[in-house]
């Protein structure tokens, strides 16, 4: 852990990341006024001691309704991440160990998925489902799992090459022991880094979306839709755009950080153990 | 490589599965959102008949697909015109926007890619590196928006609104693109400097360079006329990254500075469930993209005979 400390990507975004999440947290017991109340003859203030980001065209408090939002975009982000890498992994590893057909149907599918860029993908489901959070959570969870399967399956080929694994074949243990037991343990460090690079991908596909009104619907606040709500008013007052979409580029920042230095890190450490 | 053309045909179809399949699967009828909330079941059977709605999926599968061969994808339902027409209509915004943002990539990214390979000592590493991350991190249609406020109201070099369509003439239009240009951009331009760097500096650290130092040539000629050729082959592999990342972000970028180009087409289509608008330019931008990368790989054999031989 203190060696992980010692490269400067993986010490900036983790700080970064642990603040944006006490900032979130917080957001959860207290903000500093209330993040849906309307206030219609006080509507577009600028930031002052009592609106620390001013007020948007409906009276809101800007600096609540950034606090809250932040709770979407962790939320978006944690399951969808979490649902992406259990299917990912599932699917990378039965494509890793059997590599004939079932192997080279689910490549040919993720090469497939590929060819669709991944915000189109989205707004399709998106579409689909209705918009809501969770077809929002759908939809970004189906652009992950692509890039959970071709990195772990890059490694569990890796790893099937290795002697012991070549050695539980000709025992003829159970397959689905063996990539259970053996092989997904060695996939570990390559799971957390593509978990890493996933959040922000998560996080900035649930901001377009919602920008483009096809994700988070109001009132629940969300960083995309603030800003295509104060886009609107843009002229008179930028404070509306400019905190929520701080916000969406340090926590993106945060986690792609965080994954080149944990990809640096465990690297670097797998190769020495090597 | 007949092999790999192959493998994009088949691509292509698994492709036009995915959309298709993902687009049975809508809940509600479009039908139904055209003619309204007063159903009229008459009417409503015209209407399935003439969209072709009432057949069973896999024979509409194979109708489209036929059709996608004689490039006709049917009449949009909001607009009740060809949705070839609809698309070509607002083709030239979308790809002059790509064009920029494309060219704005190869003559930003590369040259500063060069030089922080030549200057990449000690806090200017740091400097550039994060810099670069927080490029790659901003959302491009955030940073649209900075663009606006900076050179639309601080500045007032360009009006916020400033896109004309080509008609207008081309200087116009080129102005009008240049903030969206940027801001579609930026991401792309991150990676390149980050990338050209990287692979510099690994070349800059191989044997050839050491024996071509001790021998006497110029650190000047080591870097532009050995690094820089070996150093721009791996460039390739990024190309249709940066691409899918331009078609990504034209479409939102399109929404802030209201450019009526592809981008604003879809976000209308489907907020309306107009199904073959929708369905048609998901088609053409994957049949783009899996073009794209097609043609990458071949430039990258020809580029690299090392990879035409091991093929």
């Amino acid at each position: 852990m203190k060696r992980a400390f010692r490269n400067k990507n993986f010490a900036a975004g983790f700080i970064l990341v642990s603040v944006l999440v006490v900032f979130t947290v917080l957001g959860i017991f207290w903000t500093p006024c209330d993040p849906l109340q309307i206030v219609a003859d006080n509507t577009l203030q600028p930031p002052s001691g009592e609106h620390w980001a001013g007020t948007d065209r409906l009276g809101r408090d800007v600096f609540s309704r950034t606090m809250v939002a932040g709770q979407t975009a962790f939320s978006i982000g944690l399951i969808t991440v979490f649902c992406a890498m259990v299917t990912g992994v599932l699917l990378a590893l039965l494509a890793g160990y059997f590599q004939g057909v079932v192997g080279n149907i689910i490549m040919r599918f993720t090469d497939a998925f590929k060819s669709i860029p991944s915000l189109l993908m989205a707004m399709m489901v998106a579409a689909i489902l209705g918009r809501s959070f969770f077809s929002t959570a759908v939809a970004i969870t189906l652009i992950l799992i692509p890039q959970f399967i071709r990195m772990t399956r890059a490694t569990v080929l890796k790893v099937k090459e290795s002697e012991y694994i070549q050695w539980t074949t000709l025992v003829g243990l159970n397959p689905f022991r063996v990539m259970v037991r053996h092989i997904l343990p060695n996939v570990v460090s390559t799971i957390i880094i593509t978990a890493s690079l996933a959040f922000s991908e998560a996080v900035l596909t649930e901001a377009a979306l919602s920008f483009l009104g096809l994700g988070i619907q109001p009132p629940d606040p969300s960083w995309g839709q603030m800003l295509s709500e104060g886009q609107r008013s843009i002229m008179t007052a930028p404070w509306n755009v400019l905190l929520p979409g701080t916000m969406i580029t340090l926590l993106v920042l945060g986690f792609n950080l965080l994954g080149d230095g944990l990809s640096a890190v465990l690297n670097s450490k797998t190769a020495k153990e090597v | 490589m007949a092999k790999r053309i192959l493998y994009s045909i088949l691509t292509f179809f698994l492709v036009t599965i995915i959309i298709f399949v993902i687009f049975q699967l809508i809940p509600g009828n479009p039908v139904l959102n055209k003619i309204g909330l007063e159903p009229d079941p008459a009417l409503e059977q015209l209407l399935m008949e003439k969209y072709g709605l009432d057949k069973p999926p896999l024979e509409r599968y194979f109708d489209w697909i036929i059709n996608l061969f004689q490039l006709d994808m049917g009449e949009s339902i909001r607009y009740g015109l060809p949705v070839n027409q609809l698309l070509l209509d607002r083709l030239p915004n979308t790809v002059g926007l790509a064009i920029f943002a494309f060219i704005l990539v190869g003559i930003v990214g590369i040259p500063l890619g060069i030089l922080a390979a030549r200057f990449n000592k000690g806090g200017r590493g740091t400097l550039l590196n994060g810099a670069t991350q927080v490029g790659i991190a901003i959302p491009s249609f955030f940073l649209a928006m900075i663009l606006i406020l900076v050179f639309c109201i601080k500045l007032g070099w360009l009006p916020v609104n400033a896109f004309t369509t080509i008609d207008a003439g081309l200087l116009p239009f080129i102005r009008g693109l240049i903030l969206p240009a940027v801001a579609v951009a930026f991401s792309g331009i991150s990676i390149t400097v980050r990338y050209v760097r990287n692979s510099m500096v690994e070349e800059l650290n191989s044997d050839y360079v050491l024996a071509a130092r001790n021998k006497g040539v110029s650190e000047k000629d080591i870097l532009y006329k050995h690094v820089l050729r070996n150093a721009m082959i791996p460039i390739v592999t990024i190309l249709g990254m940066i691409f899918v990342s331009i078609i990504t972000g034209s479409i939102v970028v399109e929404q802030v500075f209201t450019i009526p180009g592809i981008g604003a087409l879809l976000v209308t289509g489907i907020q309306n469930l107009d199904l073959p608008l929708v369905q048609g330019i998901c088609v053409y931008v994957s049949i783009v993209v899996i073009l794209a990368y097609l043609l990458l790989d071949i430039l990258y054999m020809v580029i690299d005979p090392r990879i035409r031989i091991k093929e």
